[in-house]
């Protein structure tokens, strides 16, 4: 008899099929589910497994209300400040999310916003998509150069180094904070700085790669937005919670900011308004791992911890550990 | 006080750090309201020059160049091109001319780089969706494009801005294939994969790259044949010239979805954009902005500086045109 699954949300034909042919599975065709949904349908379908997403939150009270033939709950994503992973561990719940597959896909599309941003991408794109038919001069709507520019990267785990590893070949020269030093094969030459402040100075662009919940809150806050370097840039793919966005848009409306590149916001997808109307920013709908190949990975290695914990063995991503 | 220094007569505004040294080391004639000046005007403020420092928008005909005063010893122009400049009537007066190559190439690249990673990612259309207030959800299905890292780039024309994009591209593991005129000494192809047959070429190709001179010889070059050969779901980035591109077959095989997406920066009959371009959501559009930062921009100021600096010390300048 198939293992039971349950779906919480739409995902890629190559992982939805995997399901139907690995388990008895229903599969959501939805963007994520409520509580109340996520517990009716777990345990009507008498899941043992459940395979989610961020926009299905795993608070402390659902967790608890879970019902206990749900041995696993694999989220697809490497972010997990949408599990209670303390209350999962106290009901004895696996968890687990998806780490490594999506580096390089996010390392990618952290250069390409800040080639966006220091080139000004929205404002020329919009140029051309209202016709374009005007000559420029030769110092109308220049942009920032980023080769031989700094780039700060506050969290130097694999997406950061994934990210100093393309900023290299631009002949950019690296400075990091991160809570503990790196060992120099993995600094590469980077320079370490003891603070988030003194990153925040020494930098000509900061990329934010750490993770999200209550111990990252705004770190990236007024201070340091205003300790950056006058027309200096901000690139966040990492987590909304991770910046101050009233402290953002009024650095990026004085010009104190050169610009910034946003691919993930607070309230996602209910975003602040007032960004879009700032000609200063390149925006993005929360895609650092949108390609095929990385999403079909991500959902393909939510499985392998689903069939790690159904086989009796521990979930190699799990969330935590005995 | 300045009858020691040379004159230098700058005929528009350039960029201040450029008009820093030009005073700095000559008794400088400046354009500080940016006004365009007519024949006559440069004659005027040439009277009694070493040196005129121009730019793309004055025309120095045989007439205007046979009529400078006798104490001119050098025209450099803010350009690489030299189409505004009667050469031959420099020549024939013993007057240096000098110009800017290679301080674009950078900047350029740059844009290439951009154009391909925001080409891949779908970031143009993220940018809209957004822009607009209609994001409505995060999906594992939602934008989903082209993963850039570890894929093939091939690269047409392999001058120094195809260098250093190749250079760029390394840091992202793309494996780099070219078609140039002849093959690089292999300490600057750096690894890259020379294609005798443009066949192997265009099938190695997933993403292209064309950063070919324009000329007779590329004229309409990537035409419907040409990208028949390319790989189904190719990513095509032009920043060289828009002449050697077939609009029609590059906009047909974009909505046929035999390529997947193109970045253009260049166009035939510009600011004029082939209409096909513009309701296409996967084509991310730039205004011929590939030199457009300051740095480029003060750049070029300094190495026009430089040629007058030589000149007028008796050295041949390091970049003459006559």
């Amino acid at each position: 008899m198939k293992p039971r699954l349950v779906v919480a949300q739409r995902v890629t034909e190559a992982v939805a099929a995997r399901a139907r042919a690995g388990f008895e599975a229903v599969l959501s065709e939805g963007e994520g589910m409520d509580a109340a949904a996520l517990l009716g349908v777990v345990t009507t379908h008498r899941a043992d497994a459940l395979l989610f997403g961020s926009s299905t939150p795993l608070a402390r009270e659902t967790v608890a209300r879970l019902p206990a033939h749900l041995r696993i709950a694999a989220s697809i994503g490497v972010g997990f400040d949408h599990i209670d992973v303390a209350a999962a561990r106290t009901h004895r719940l696996a968890v687990s999310n998806t780490p490594d597959v999506l580096d390089e896909c996010v390392a990618d599309f952290t250069l390409l916003l800040i080639l966006a941003a220091c080139r000004r991408a929205h404002e020329y794109e919009a140029i051309m998509r209202a016709g374009w038919r005007q000559k420029f001069l030769l110092d109308d709507l220049l942009g920032l150069r980023v080769s031989g520019r700094t780039l700060g990267i506050l969290g130097m785990g694999r997406i950061g180094r994934a990210v100093a590893a393309r900023a290299r070949g631009f002949g950019m020269p690296i400075l990091y904070h991160n809570r503990n030093r790196l060992p120099p094969e993995r600094e590469q030459g980077a320079g370490w700085c003891a603070s988030l402040g003194e990153l925040a100075e020494r930098c000509d662009i900061l990329a934010v790669h750490a993770p999200g919940g209550p111990g990252t809150e705004k770190i990236v806050d007024r201070a340091v937005l205003a300790r950056m370097k006058p027309g200096s840039v901000l690139v966040n793919v990492a987590r909304g919670s991770l910046v101050d966005e009233q402290a953002l848009l009024e650095a990026l409306g004085s010009g104190h900011l050169f610009a910034a590149g946003l691919d993930v916001f607070q309230g996602e997808p209910a975003f602040d308004l007032r960004f879009a109307a700032l000609p200063n920013v390149f925006l993005a709908p929360h895609m650092g791992s949108a390609t095929r190949e990385t999403r079909d990975a991500m959902g393909m290695r939510a499985l392998d911890n689903i069939d790690a914990v159904l086989a009796g063995r521990e979930a190699p991503d799990a969330l935590w550990r005995p | 006080m300045s009858g020691d220094r040379p004159v230098l007569f700058v005929t528009r505004r350039l960029p201040a750090a450029v008009e820093a040294r030009a005073a700095r080391d000559y008794a400088a004639r400046l354009n500080p309201a940016d006004r365009k000046l007519a024949a006559a005007e440069i004659l005027a403020g040439a009277e009694g020059a070493a040196a005129i420092l121009c730019c793309p928008a004055d025309r120095l005909d045989a007439a205007l160049i046979a009529a400078l005063p006798a104490s001119l010893r050098v025209i450099a122009t803010f350009s690489v091109g030299t189409d505004h400049i009667d050469l031959a009537a420099a020549a024939a007066r013993g007057l240096a001319v000098c110009n800017t190559p290679d301080v674009l190439s950078v900047a350029t690249a740059e844009i290439a780089m951009l154009l391909l990673l925001a080409a891949a990612r779908r970031a143009g259309e993220g940018e809209r969706l957004v822009r607009a207030g209609r994001w409505s959800g995060w999906a594992p299905t939602q934008l989903v494009g082209r993963g850039v890292s570890g894929r093939r780039l091939g690269i047409l024309g392999m001058g120094r801005i195809g260098r250093e994009l190749a250079a760029m591209a390394r840091g992202f593991g793309m494996e780099i294939h070219y078609r140039n005129r002849s093959r690089l000494p292999a300490a600057l192809a750096a690894g890259a994969i020379f294609h005798e047959d443009e066949d192997t070429f265009l099938a190695a190709s997933e993403f292209l790259s064309l950063n070919a001179p324009g000329g007779a010889g590329t004229r309409q070059w990537l035409n419907a044949a040409r990208i028949a050969r390319l790989p189904r779901g190719a990513v095509v980035v032009n920043t060289g010239r828009g002449t050697s591109v077939e609009d029609a077959a590059l906009a047909a095989a974009l909505a046929s979805g035999h390529l997947a997406a193109a970045g253009l920066d260049v166009y035939d009959g510009e600011p004029v954009v082939f209409p096909g371009y513009l309701g296409l959501e996967n084509v991310v559009l730039l205004p011929h902005l590939g030199s457009a930062t300051a740095e480029t921009r003060d750049a070029m100021g300094f190495r026009a500086l430089d040629g007058i600096d030589a000149v007028l010390a008796g050295r041949p300048p390091e970049f003459a045109v006559a």
